[in-house]
């Protein structure tokens, strides 16, 4: 009877954890990434040329990753500059996955914000006063992407589709509208808009300062927003549980339309910070992966808009190192991702870790060992 | 008289004191930076880093010389790449994507110390910067050489009697409804007329510089029209594919496709960037000026094509591109050329005059009389092509892009 019953346990089994110290998962995560890094220099020293052939060099490697982000004082503004970027789309996120609402149409929220910043510059800058065109440019993004969140979210609150396929589509028709414009606009015929002459948002010190203010300000205030007041504890309810949230007489349709409202219009300034901050111009690329990329970066703060911070700059220190090193090493475009591939995975990885216990079968009957 | 000398004089003097401002670079401190839009995947990006490898070897620059980034938006980040590697200690940078010019040319603003060289653009000549160049090549003769080989084939179809209608039809599957693919459909085109006078094309686009799908798919709808040969001008491996999945011969583009179209492949043209960024270099270790506007030629080198597959190309075709190929470099054959009947028209008419839009302004107003001494003056008025004409025998089956 004994031995029966333990022939039938599996080889690994698994149970959830509860309740893990915050230190110990730090330790970790911290682990994970190490781990991580020390797999990436296998990897480097397998693919890359001129590493095989001179091992020493592998210092280099590392000291490479963090020569990306650090090592003249304009690559440092460019990694708090994509930083912000990156943190803005992430919070344009957070009020919506809060509600358990999978919003993965950020990429496309941004995008479409792009565009209509820029199509009202397009048709109006040089015909009225700059910091008029400024302001409609701002109001042009901020409702582009509240509609394109909007769309999603009226459906799912009167049909309940599923809002993950629903804003995931939304991005490819996000694309092909700017394709669309592009052609129109550009009477070349090369779909390549240059650089336009107007709508750049003022710079304050350095060129991306104001953006990096903008977003820490936004960081907090949406800390505040989601901690601290109805609507942020309504969120709460409402991702908890959709019955409770109706038993206490909040109206979930209503936390919906109204919270991806927010996070349309938020992705919309970050749309405005690419298209009138930085680029003046549109492409398909504009936002480059980043309202993907985003989903991460919230997901690994637990949708904390502070830790959030310290996400978003863990990501794109990585995309700036991993892009050093194929420029240093003179390596092939797609060794970068293959970098950031493995790291990432190790991160994602650990939290499995965190999240539940691995047991292997004992070997004579004694009680079962547990790992982590 | 003597004063209109005197002022020549004077104006030569001036022009030589400009020129003087170029400093001599030592070889040892030249470092040539390189802004890619894609990276190897790209036929045409691969282009670019072939060349810059194959001239850094000739000049025989070492590693730390020259630097090649990869992946860089048409956005900001190009100007942004552009000004780290002016803290690199970059002297000369280049970029390979025409969409990257306006975001080149800001950096150039800021810093007019260093040399900004910038493939396939338009705006140096107006821009007014002495640091801000353009640069192209006569690819327009290329595909013209590689329509000779398309049309000697349609002939030896035509004589076998498998010809899949009337008359020998091509097809052309392009990228963008852009000069530059225009010029090049449209002088491969010619090619192919001069040798088989009744061929037709038609041209399916893409909207997209590199969609392998979306290429193979045109391949393959064109194919199903009944074409009997088709050419590209797009970066994948879209096209040559569906040919050779349907045994349609095939002119490549940016390079060979034979190892994997053995049975399609005739011939193919593409740009040499290595003569450019030689030039470049060499001028900068000398201290002379580069060209605003620079266009490679079959003499310098820049227009090549591969091999012709002879398994595939008719007879005599190995011999008539070489003809082809002198009287080009004797200024005796001209792609565009206007005079001869009814080589190339319009609505029926024969074209005498043309203006073209040179000077690129918002607008895109034609601005410059191409058309003398009986053929279109293609990329002499600036390097980038501006051959956008649309003429007969050629059907454009969409023209949204």
């Amino acid at each position: 009877m004994a031995q029966a019953s333990e022939h039938k346990e599996p080889l690994i089994h698994l149970s959830k954890r509860t309740g893990v110290a915050p230190l110990r998962a730090w330790l970790i995560r911290l682990a994970a990434v190490a781990l991580g890094l020390i797999v990436c220099g296998l990897a480097a020293m397998l693919l890359i040329e001129r590493l095989r052939d001179n091992p020493g060099r592998i210092g280099e490697f590392y000291y490479t990753f963090i020569k990306g982000s650090f090592s003249t004082s304009r690559k440092f503004w460019k990694f708090l500059k994509n930083l912000s970027i990156l943190l803005c789309i992430s919070l344009a996120l957070t009020p919506s996955f809060r509600m358990r609402f999978w919003n993965t149409g950020a990429e496309g929220q941004t995008l479409v914000s792009v565009l209509g910043c820029i199509a009202v510059d397009f048709y109006l800058g040089g015909k009225i006063p700059e910091w008029l065109l400024l302001i409609l440019m701002f109001i042009a993004a901020l409702a582009c992407g509240a509609v394109w969140a909007l769309i999603p979210a009226l459906c799912k609150a009167r049909w309940n589709t599923n809002e993950t396929l629903f804003t995931l589509m939304m991005n490819y028709v996000a694309t092909f509208l700017v394709s669309y414009c592009l052609v129109i606009w550009v009477a070349n015929g090369s779909s390549s808009l240059p650089k336009l002459k107007t709508g750049k948002l003022p710079t304050i010190g350095n060129d991306y300062l104001l953006i990096i203010l903008i977003v820490l300000l936004l960081a907090v205030g949406l800390y505040i927003y989601l901690s601290y007041t109805k609507h942020g504890y309504e969120i709460s309810v409402v991702g908890e549980s959709v019955r409770t949230a109706q038993y206490v007489g909040i109206s979930v349709k209503k936390v919906i339309v109204r919270t991806m409202l927010l996070n349309g219009a938020l992705c919309g300034l970050a749309g405005y910070l690419i298209g009138a901050g930085l680029d003046q111009s549109v492409t398909v690329n504009s936002v480059g992966g980043q309202g993907f990329t985003a989903i991460m970066v919230a997901w690994l703060a637990k949708f904390n808009p502070l830790v959030m911070i310290i996400t978003a700059g863990l990501i794109q220190l990585l995309n700036q190192g991993a892009a050093q090193i194929s420029q240093d090493f003179n390596v092939s475009g797609a060794f970068p991702d293959v970098i950031v591939g493995i790291i990432l995975f190790f991160i994602i990885g650990c939290e499995f870790f965190i999240n539940y216990q691995v047991h292997f079968r004992s070997r004579a009957g004694q009680e079962g060992r547990s790992v982590k | 008289m003597k004063k209109f000398i005197a002022l020549l004089l004077t104006l030569a003097l001036c022009l030589g004191c400009v020129a003087a401002i170029a400093e001599p670079v030592a070889k040892e401190n030249v470092k040539l930076g390189v802004i890619l839009l894609h990276d190897e995947d790209s036929t045409y990006d691969l282009n670019f880093i072939n060349g810059v490898n194959e001239a850094k070897e000739a000049l025989g620059l070492s590693d730390d010389q020259v630097i090649i980034i990869r992946n860089i938006e048409e956005s900001a980040a190009c100007t942004e790449t552009a000004l780290d590697l002016v803290d690199e200690g970059c002297t000369i940078i280049f970029a390979d994507s025409f969409g990257h010019e306006s975001f080149l040319l800001e950096a150039a603003q800021q810093h007019p110390e260093v040399q900004f060289c910038h493939a396939t653009g338009t705006m140096a000549h107006t821009a007014g910067l002495d640091n801000f160049h353009n640069a192209f090549a006569a690819i327009y003769e290329g595909r013209y050489l590689a329509g000779i080989a398309a049309g000697l084939k349609l002939n030896e179809l035509k004589a076998a009697g498998k010809l899949h209608g009337e008359k020998p039809l091509m097809g052309y599957v392009g990228a963008f409804t852009y000069a530059e693919v225009l010029s090049g459909y449209t002088s491969f085109y010619l090619g192919a007329k001069s040798v088989c006078p009744d061929v037709e094309m038609k041209v399916q686009f893409t909207g997209s510089w590199y969609d392998e799908k979306e290429e193979k798919a045109a391949a393959e709808a064109l194919i199903a029209m009944g074409v009997d040969l088709i050419s590209q001008h797009a970066d994948s491996m879209g096209a040559p594919t569906a040919c050779e999945n349907a045994g349609i011969p095939d002119v490549s583009y940016n390079g060979s496709t034979i190892a994997s179209c053995p049975n399609t492949f005739i011939v193919s043209s593409r740009i040499n960037w290595a003569p450019y960024f030689a030039y470049i270099v060499n001028q900068q270790i000398a201290g002379e000026p580069i060209d605003t506007d620079w266009t490679g030629t079959i003499a310098t080198g820049s227009v090549v094509l591969t091999d012709v597959n002879e398994a595939v190309a008719a007879a005599g075709t190995v011999e008539a591109i070489e003809a082809a190929k002198a009287a080009f470099e004797a200024g005796t054959l001209h792609v565009f050329d206007t005079a001869a009947e009814g080589f190339i028209t319009k609505d029926g008419a024969a074209v005498t005059s043309y203006m073209a839009d040179v000077d690129t302004d918002e607008a895109f107003t034609p601005d410059t009389e191409v058309v003398a001494d009986g053929y279109f003056h293609e990329s002499e008025f600036r390097s980038a092509p501006y051959f956008d004409m649309q003429i007969d025998g050629i059907e454009l089956l969409n023209s949204k892009f």
